[in-house]
């Protein structure tokens, strides 16, 4: 796995499938924020960023969604109000998922009332590595059906995990149970998403899609915030999945850091300058 | 024909009529006589040293397929089985002392010479029943490649050897070939001694009453040249030890050479005084082993971190 | 700003697309760093002289067909010159070193060749067709590594064989193939010069370039004059070669046909010889195996290099229960595998080395499908001059076919299936080769029984086509015999 890995990295991208390249990535990002110390400015700031990226490039895609705690769903949705980006929520217990999952479903389904599109959940990997499996399946189930319409993506927390047979195990359990989209991680871990780690699930993906037919998502998260790395991303995605998963429709980037990296990428491309750090916004 | 000397006399008055013996070629842990009726009579100083199966063709035939339907699983056994196959051999020799030398005397060698090398045959069976589970440990390695794998080497059988053998020494060179060879996990076909066959009948003799079993040693008499454009290009055999001082043009070892590179096999020509010590060692076992290198991936986690 | 700004807001429901065959743009590397003279000389005691028959041929890049570069075809003369030169360099200075001296000396070379790898890789994939790809990451990086394990080795070979006294033979007559040009001489010049020998090396006709390139090195090593020498020309300055009376060793890669030539040349002397010759390995798929990893090894397996690979891995056995999953996947991947410009960054699959070799892959692409077998190749572009060949699968294929018996040396993979580990070690090893085997299990104890039941001198478990200079590498049967690569690559240098 790591060896074909590795191969992607030396896939090299210039001129013109760079410049498509950087913007397909920049409308993958899911621009997260999940601390501790968000308020209400910080949310506002983050939205306002979805959608004005970069105002000196003009014709920038903007990012798929911004991706936060519930309490400030609502918020989001005001502030997004107008566009098509959609509003993520985190949801049972993120990061850790250790509550009951009476209190989980509750969550979930305040997020979604609040206005949610998309629920990112983490499972429940104590009872994973301890080998409940069919809780966690269950669990998933449960959560997919308190979503309704909104688009439920799985956060495996592949850094907990130990290694990539219980990545694949995961995978397969989480879409299995209804999972639209599957994720690495929460960003709290390290190693959080890695091009290997992301391989096993694109692979799992596709496995289960020529077995049902039904296309599932993919959202490698944490750890991404240089725009090669994200272009390799979209190469794997392209040499295991195919063209259809190219599309924020099926292919996400969970990231803070990444959307001005890409920026400034952009920026080096048109004007044939590196630019400096302060020449994007920092938020 | 050569007499043996009699030790004892039951009755010295009326000397007993001795049973000569019909001597038979050793394939597959039977004693058949050679499928095409020949036989030849090696002379010692002029006397005839008894009658001889003339192998043929299809004599070598029938001991390669013995040859190697044994293989497998003699190199299968634990290297301590074989190690303690390999010593049986010794114990028999050493019953049999007595006759090897007389034998040796009668194929030429002073008493001295003869109790000598049978002594040293003996020895060195020891010998080299000690290295079947320890040449492995001298020959191997783990090998420290940068990719994170895990990748030995160890040895393996060639497979089915063709032993031609000394001349001179018909005990203690045959065995000094034989016995490394078989400790690797080879199994060998013999060509013994032309001119002094007898000792490799009577060592056939007592491997068939010991532990190895049949097919792993044969032994076929008769003459190399009629013979070796057979097992040099025969496909069963993969490697030939050639046990004869070098000549370099137009010699048998040339056109024995010729014809193995068809097959590619592994030709080893010897030249080496069996009795010395230094003659002795498991580079000999060496000769008639293959490397094999094995790669296995090894997991990246370890507890100072995961690393995939 | 007010502009921007609604500029902005009107695009927010614009998405971004891209092409089809994304992405595609070349990503050539630069020739710069490369300067090709107009024709070559041979490397002869230490100096680049002219050869004495003065006939010259060219040298082409195979992905163009166009020429690079003329190269001097060497005569009995140049030979008996050459090694004349490798002798007395041989008596007077080389084995008289002391080893750790020596020792130095490869290090300087490893040293050397790290530092002008990108031009050593560029010359690699314009004489050879091979992927810029591979010669930077896998020929070139190995071919240095060789030299620095090797060097190390000098001054310690007692270490390597308990209760004896090594020593050098003397003059060693090298031949080598196209496949892998400077890693093959590597393979042979290092352990050679290691273990005191003096070296007359000749490359293959079509590939010399990043051989000359070596004796370049060689020269600002400031190696003695004759330790190395090189000589470039066609197969009988091979042949005139290894048959000089002034040789002691021969050590031969190439054809299982050429190899058993230079045995029978050499029956009537008592010269070493070492022959790493031509394969036709089996992977060995099980259903237990992680068939995503198998399946790219098995790619990695016999599409590395075009297949210009002696222990490429040309048959696939695969479990009858998974083989269907295993083809279907073969097939997905071998579809985003991209054939073209070698030195593209991103061509997977370079150029078929020569005009000839193409001739032979399509004689048995016709064979296969004559003899019943299915063809299966991906619909991916192909260049419109140089020689290609698309990567190559073919299912329904059985054992006595050509296609599963005989070394096709290109991009072209047999399938067939078992259903019992017995038939599929008998498949495996119902060969006259024995160069290599895969085996894709996740059983740790089928893994060391098929390690051991296979008749190979190199099994890949759960892995493939992997090289280090710590490893031995040689064959069973017909693929040869000595062993080139760590401590057992010494013995074919030294005599006790």
């Amino acid at each position: 796995m790591a060896q074909r890995a590795k191969r992607f990295t030396e896939r090299s991208i210039k001129g013109e499938a760079k410049r498509q390249g950087l913007r397909m990535v920049l409308n993958m990002i899911d621009l997260t924020t999940l601390e501790g110390s968000d308020t209400p400015g910080k949310i506002q700031q983050l939205c306002h960023k979805a959608r004005h990226l970069h105002d000196n490039v003009p014709d920038l895609p903007h990012v798929a969604a911004v991706c936060v705690y519930p309490n400030f769903v609502s918020l989001a949705k005001r502030e997004l109000a107008g566009t098509d980006i959609k509003i993520a929520s985190v949801a049972t217990a993120f990061p850790s998922g250790q509550t009951s999952l009476e209190l989980k479903l509750t969550e979930v389904e305040q997020a979604v009332d609040a206005g949610a599109d998309e629920i990112d959940m983490v499972i429940s990997r104590g009872r994973f590595l301890s080998g409940d499996f069919d809780y966690v399946f269950d669990e998933i189930a449960a959560v997919k059906q308190t979503c309704g319409t909104a688009r439920l993506k799985v956060i495996l927390e592949t850094g907990e995990l130990g290694n990539l047979d219980n990545v694949r195990h995961a995978s397969d359990l989480a879409m299995e149970a209804g999972a639209d989209f599957i994720k690495t991680s929460t960003g709290k871990i390290k190693p959080a998403a890695t091009l290997p780690v992301t391989l096993v699930m694109l692979l799992a993906i596709r496995d289960y899609h020529r077995r049902t037919g039904r296309q599932v998502g993919m959202k490698p998260a944490g750890g991404i915030s240089q725009s090669k790395l994200a272009l390799h991303y979209l190469v794997m995605v392209q040499e295991t999945l195919g063209p259809a998963w190219l599309d924020n429709q099926w292919f996400r980037f969970g990231a803070s850091s990444l959307a001005n990296d890409v920026l400034k990428q952009i920026i080096k491309q048109q004007t044939g300058y590196y630019p400096a750090a302060d020449d994007v916004s920092r938020d | 024909m050569a007499k043996r000397k009699t030790k004892r006399t039951t009755n010295p008055e009326h000397p007993r009529l001795p049973v000569l013996k019909t001597y038979k070629m050793f394939v597959g842990g039977k004693f058949p006589r050679t499928e095409s009726g020949r036989h030849y009579t090696p002379r010692v100083k002029g006397r005839g040293l008894g009658n001889f199966c003339l192998a043929s063709r299809k004599d070598l035939r029938n001991a390669v397929v013995a040859a190697r339907a044994a293989q497998a699983s003699w190199a299968e056994r634990s290297a301590y089985n074989r190690s303690q196959i390999l010593y049986r051999i010794a114990e028999m020799l050493e019953g049999r002392r007595g006759q090897l030398i007389d034998e040796l005397e009668i194929q030429g060698a002073t008493e001295g010479q003869a109790a000598s090398e049978v002594d040293q045959s003996i020895e060195r069976v020891v010998y080299y029943a000690g290295w079947c589970d320890k040449y492995q440990q001298v020959f191997s390695s783990v090998n420290p490649v940068a990719s994170p794998h895990f990748n030995f080497s160890v040895l393996e059988p060639t497979g089915v050897v063709f032993h031609v053998a000394s001349e001179n020494r018909p005990l203690l060179g045959l065995l000094s070939l034989v016995l490394p060879i078989l400790a690797g996990g080879n199994t060998v076909v013999c060509l013994a001694s032309s001119t002094r066959p007898i000792s490799a009948i009577t060592l056939s003799e007592c491997l068939a009453t010991s532990d190895v079993p049949a097919g792993v040693v044969n032994v076929l008499t008769g003459q190399l040249a009629e013979l070796s454009a057979h097992f040099a290009g025969h496909r069963e055999i993969n490697a030939i030890a050639l046990d004869r001082p070098p000549r370099s043009k137009n010699s048998i070892a040339q056109s024995i050479r010729e014809t193995a590179a068809d097959s590619l096999k592994r030709v080893h020509v010897y030249n080496l005084n069996w009795a010395r010590g230094e003659n002795q060692n498991p580079y000999l076992i060496r000769d008639f082993c293959e490397v094999k290198t094995v790669w296995h991936p090894v997991e990246q986690i370890s507890s100072s971190g995961p690393g995939y | 700003m007010s502009l921007a700004n609604s500029n902005i807001e009107t695009n927010l429901t614009m998405k971004p697309t891209l092409d089809p065959n994304w992405p595609s743009s070349p990503a050539l590397e630069s020739r710069d760093s490369v300067r090709l003279a107009k024709s070559y000389g041979l490397f002869v005691n230490g100096e680049f002289t002219p050869s004495s028959g003065n006939r010259k041929y060219w040298t082409i890049n195979p992905a163009n067909e166009q020429r690079l570069s003329r190269i001097s075809e060497s005569t009995a003369g140049d030979v008996d010159r050459a090694v004349q030169a490798a002798r007395n360099c041989y008596e007077k200075q080389w084995s008289r070193l002391r080893p750790a001296e020596r020792g130095k000396y490869l290090y300087r070379i490893a040293r050397l060749i790290q530092e002008r790898s990108r031009e050593f890789a560029i010359l690699e994939t314009l004489d050879g067709g091979k992927p810029i790809r591979e010669s930077r990451e896998i020929d070139i990086p190995l071919a240095a590594a060789h030299f620095f394990y090797y060097a190390g080795w000098a001054d310690k070979l007692p270490y390597a064989f308990p209760n004896r006294k090594p020593q050098p033979l003397g003059v060693a007559a090298q031949v080598i193939p196209w496949n892998f040009p400077l890693l093959m001489a590597a393979w042979k010049i290092a352990p050679a010069l290691a273990c005191g020998n003096t070296v007359v090396l000749k490359p293959a006709e079509t590939t010399s370039l990043t051989a000359l390139l070596l004796a370049e090195i060689i020269q600002q090593a400031d190696l003695p004059p004759g330790a190395v020498n090189i000589l470039t020309g066609h197969g009988p300055v091979g042949q005139a070669l290894v048959e000089h009376p002034g040789v002691d060793k021969v050590a031969f890669t190439g054809s299982t046909r050429v190899g058993k030539s230079i045995q029978r040349a050499l029956a009537a002397t008592d010269r070493r010889c070492t022959l790493e010759l031509g394969g036709k390995a089996a992977h060995l798929l099980f259903a237990d195996a992680p068939i995503d990893q198998a399946v790219e090894g098995v790619v990695n397996g016999i599409y590395f290099n075009q297949g210009h690979v002696c222990c490429a891995g040309s048959r696939l056995l695969v479990e009858e229960s998974v083989s269907d999953e295993v083809i279907e996947k073969l097939k997905q991947r071998m579809g985003t595998l991209r054939v073209g410009e070698p030195l593209d960054k991103n061509t997977d699959i370079g150029a078929i080395h020569s005009r000839q070799q193409w001739n032979t892959i399509q004689q048995y692409l016709e064979s296969g499908q004559a003899d019943g077998a299915t063809m299966y190749q991906p619909d991916c572009p192909l260049p419109k001059s140089g020689f290609w060949s698309r990567p190559t699968l073919f299912t329904g294929v059985s054992q006595s076919n050509r296609i599963s018996q005989e070394e096709i040396f290109g991009p072209v993979l047999a399938v067939q299936t078992f259903r019992t580990v017995a038939e599929a070690i008998g498949k495996a090893n119902n060969t006259r080769y024995g160069l290599s085997a895969g085996v894709w299990t996740t059983k740790g104890s089928r893994v060391l029984n098929l390690a051991a039941q296979l008749k190979a001198g190199v099994i890949w478990a759960n892995s493939y086509n992997q090289f280090d200079p710590a490893s031995p590498f040689g064959g069973y049967g017909e693929s040869g015999f000595g062993r080139e690569g760590g401590l057992h690559g010494l013995s074919a240098y030294l005599t006790y």
